[in-house]
């Protein structure tokens, strides 16, 4: 951590914060003070200056004009290039996953992407909306992913990432992958407040900000079942 | 009216009839769906010869129709589609079974908005705001305001009444920069009822610069949209009209949100000619609206109804609810739709130290809301659990769409 409180950036919630990505924020927050982590957690808007010091960066969803906007302000701010040459933790969500790799499409015109991982995206034939699931990369440990999607475009991975997930139902990066990961950087098209069926995800985050291998455990009986009902509801769905 | 229409009215009614006495409803879908299909141009038959006012918008349409029918009815006899059956059958349905009259007020879902004008050539169009709404398949905010706008230039005839305190309806309602000079823009009476939600508006939708903020004003910081000045606004309990004059609004429906949609509902009835003074009584006969507010005694609670479908809805029920144990129920089936995301856009923290019960089908994910947000619930698996576990006295509801229309079935559809 770069202070003595963990401090974690939300990104540009004027332009993008479409789908309740407020809660990637409120969730990281709540876990790590009940680990009694002091947090503090800034809200950058696209007018202002992005600190280049915090441990973890969040980039949300956004409609296709804010998206490129947002690209664009970043690219010019620098900010965030500067916080992850420091070592920096990035969670980017759907619009913000895109905007991480080299380029994307937004209003049917390719735009510059922040090149900070090794991606592209284009516009798929359908648009993706529905329950989301993958078998996380085993490398990260984690439970299976659950989300919902809600995106048109498609991402194509370079050499340089990983896969966050395997496709086990729904779209994702192109109906077999999902999401992207390089050091502490990770994508994914789970959309919005992800992290609300992915504790140990938000966990993840904390424990590269934190550098450490383990945090305490906590209470998740609402997660796990939420999480439960809505595997059953996908393996329902596809029976 | 054609003998095709004739027929197809006709017909559309008996439909009506039949779902009602099946208990299929409450035939304000099926009847017009039928007498569309006999005569397509059914809906601007019937809107022939009537003084027309649609209402529009994200939240408050349901009840702000229903008020300015209220509102309307000084001068004569309304048509109105008061079930929320708010798109092009829901108003064949509403104009078939009223008959002939010479007024209409018409709720319409803010996505055919542009083909209701077309088919009813109204006097007047209410914009009340544009927020997000289930983004699984609606629209998103900016393109919605883009076919409003793109909408109301056909029709310079049409006056229009628009709430200065959005920036996606100002911007909507204003002539776009490329307009056909020669065409008059849209004549614009602007009214002010507030505005808790501000997470769709900070980007200017004209040149996409930020929208600043300070007490009621905004403005882009790069371009000239800006808030107008309203001709009606609420002060206190009451409205102000454009002479300066304040009435005093005595309403049964809770809330300052509620005042807000009293004084849109008097600015339309104004366009018609109604005087607020004449209006003003008429708008304390509303009791319930389709169910919302309603109340209802059981087991020694007394439970009131109130429908939150969006996140700037929850703001405004939060504002008109008591502080009392309260019962939240989620769903996210098709008309809710499918994404509960939004609920992270919701600070439940009014909600503490109340009695919190929850329930629905999507109750785990408000669950995983509730704890992030410190604010202590109890899960409930039935509305008659809930009722039985609720400390007796006042019990608020606050339900989104379908999760209320299973709890007004379980109380006899009360109205």
């Amino acid at each position: 951590m770069s202070t003595e409180s963990l401090r974690i950036v939300w990104v540009y919630p004027d332009l993008l914060s479409t789908y309740g990505d407020r809660g990637n924020a409120l969730i990281l927050a709540h876990r790590a003070r009940q680990r009694r982590i002091p947090v503090e957690v800034l809200e950058v808007r696209s007018d202002e200056r992005l600190p280049a010091t915090a441990d973890i960066y969040l980039i949300g969803g956004g409609e296709d004009g804010p998206q490129a906007l947002g690209a664009q302000r970043l690219l010019a701010d620098g900010g965030l290039h500067r916080a992850v040459a420091q070592g920096a933790v990035v969670f980017g969500v759907c619009a913000g996953y895109q905007l991480l790799g080299s380029s994307f499409f937004a209003k049917g015109t390719q735009y510059r992407g922040l090149e900070l991982l090794d991606l592209s995206s284009d516009r798929g034939p359908t648009r993706a909306v529905g329950e989301l699931a993958g078998d996380i990369d085993p490398r990260l440990g984690l439970p299976p992913l659950s989300g919902f999607e809600n995106h048109g475009g498609r991402t194509h991975l370079g050499p340089e990432v990983a896969p966050l997930a395997r496709v086990t139902a729904g779209i994702g990066n192109d109906g077999a992958t999902e999401g992207a990961w390089r050091g502490k950087l990770l994508g994914t098209y789970s959309h919005g407040p992800a992290l609300a069926r992915n504790p140990a995800l938000a966990d993840l985050l904390l424990r590269w900000a934190a550098g450490v291998h383990q945090l305490p455990p906590l209470d998740d009986t609402w997660s796990d079942r939420l999480r439960s009902e809505r595997r059953a509801a996908v393996a329902a769905a596809r029976a | 009216m054609p003998l095709r229409a004739k027929v197809a009215s006709s017909v559309s009614r008996t439909a009506a009839a039949l779902s009602r006495a099946a208990g299929r409803g409450d035939g304000s879908v099926i009847g017009g769906w039928i007498g569309l299909k006999i005569d397509p141009d059914l809906l601007a038959h019937l809107s022939a010869g009537r003084a027309i006012a649609l209402i529009s918008g994200t939240n408050g349409k349901t009840t702000t129709t229903r008020l300015t029918a209220a509102a309307v009815g000084v001068l004569g006899r309304v048509a109105t589609n008061s079930f929320g059956a708010n798109m092009p059958t829901g108003h064949t349905s509403a104009l078939a079974k009223a008959g002939s009259t010479p007024y209409a007020v018409l709720e319409v879902d803010e996505h055919y908005l542009a083909q209701v004008l077309e088919a009813t050539e109204p006097h007047v169009v209410a914009l009340l705001n544009l927020s997000r709404d289930q983004l699984d398949r609606a629209k998103e905010v900016a393109m919605m305001a883009q076919l409003w706008r793109a909408a109301l230039v056909k029709h310079p005839d049409v006056r229009v009444v628009a709430n200065a305190d959005d920036p996606m309806v100002v911007w909507a309602a204003s002539p776009p920069p490329n307009h056909d000079h020669r065409i008059q823009p849209p004549q614009v009476t602007w009214f002010s009822a507030g505005q808790r939600w501000h997470d769709d508006s900070w980007v200017c939708p004209e040149c996409g610069s930020t929208i600043q903020r300070s007490g009621a004003q905004w403005w882009c910081s790069g371009c000239p949209l800006r808030r107008p000045e309203p001709q009606w606004t609420v002060e206190d309990d009451g409205v102000v009209d454009p002479t300066g004059a304040w009435h005093k609004v005595k309403l049964q429906l809770p809330g300052k949100v509620n005042i807000g949609n009293a004084a849109t509902a008097l600015a339309v009835a104004a366009e018609f000619g109604v005087r607020p003074v004449d209006a003003v009584l008429q708008l304390g006969t509303v009791a319930s609206v389709a169910g919302r507010y309603a109340q209802v005694e059981r087991d020694g609670r007394n439970i009131r109804l109130l429908l939150a479908k969006n996140p700037a809805s929850w703001l405004e029920a939060f504002d008109m609810a008591d502080d009392a144990p309260t019962l939240l129920s989620i769903n996210a089936r098709d008309p809710d739709g499918l994404d509960t995301s939004w609920l992270f856009d919701v600070d439940f923290s009014p909600l503490r130290g109340r009695q919190v019960l929850i329930t629905g089908d999507r109750a785990y994910d408000l669950a995983v809301r509730l704890d992030v947000n410190q604010v202590p619930f109890q899960h409930v698996r039935t509305f008659d659990e809930a009722v039985r576990t609720a400390l007796p006295g006042r019990l608020e509801v606050i339900a989104n769409y379908t999760a209320f229309q299973d709890i007004r079935a379980e109380l006899d559809r009360v109205n």
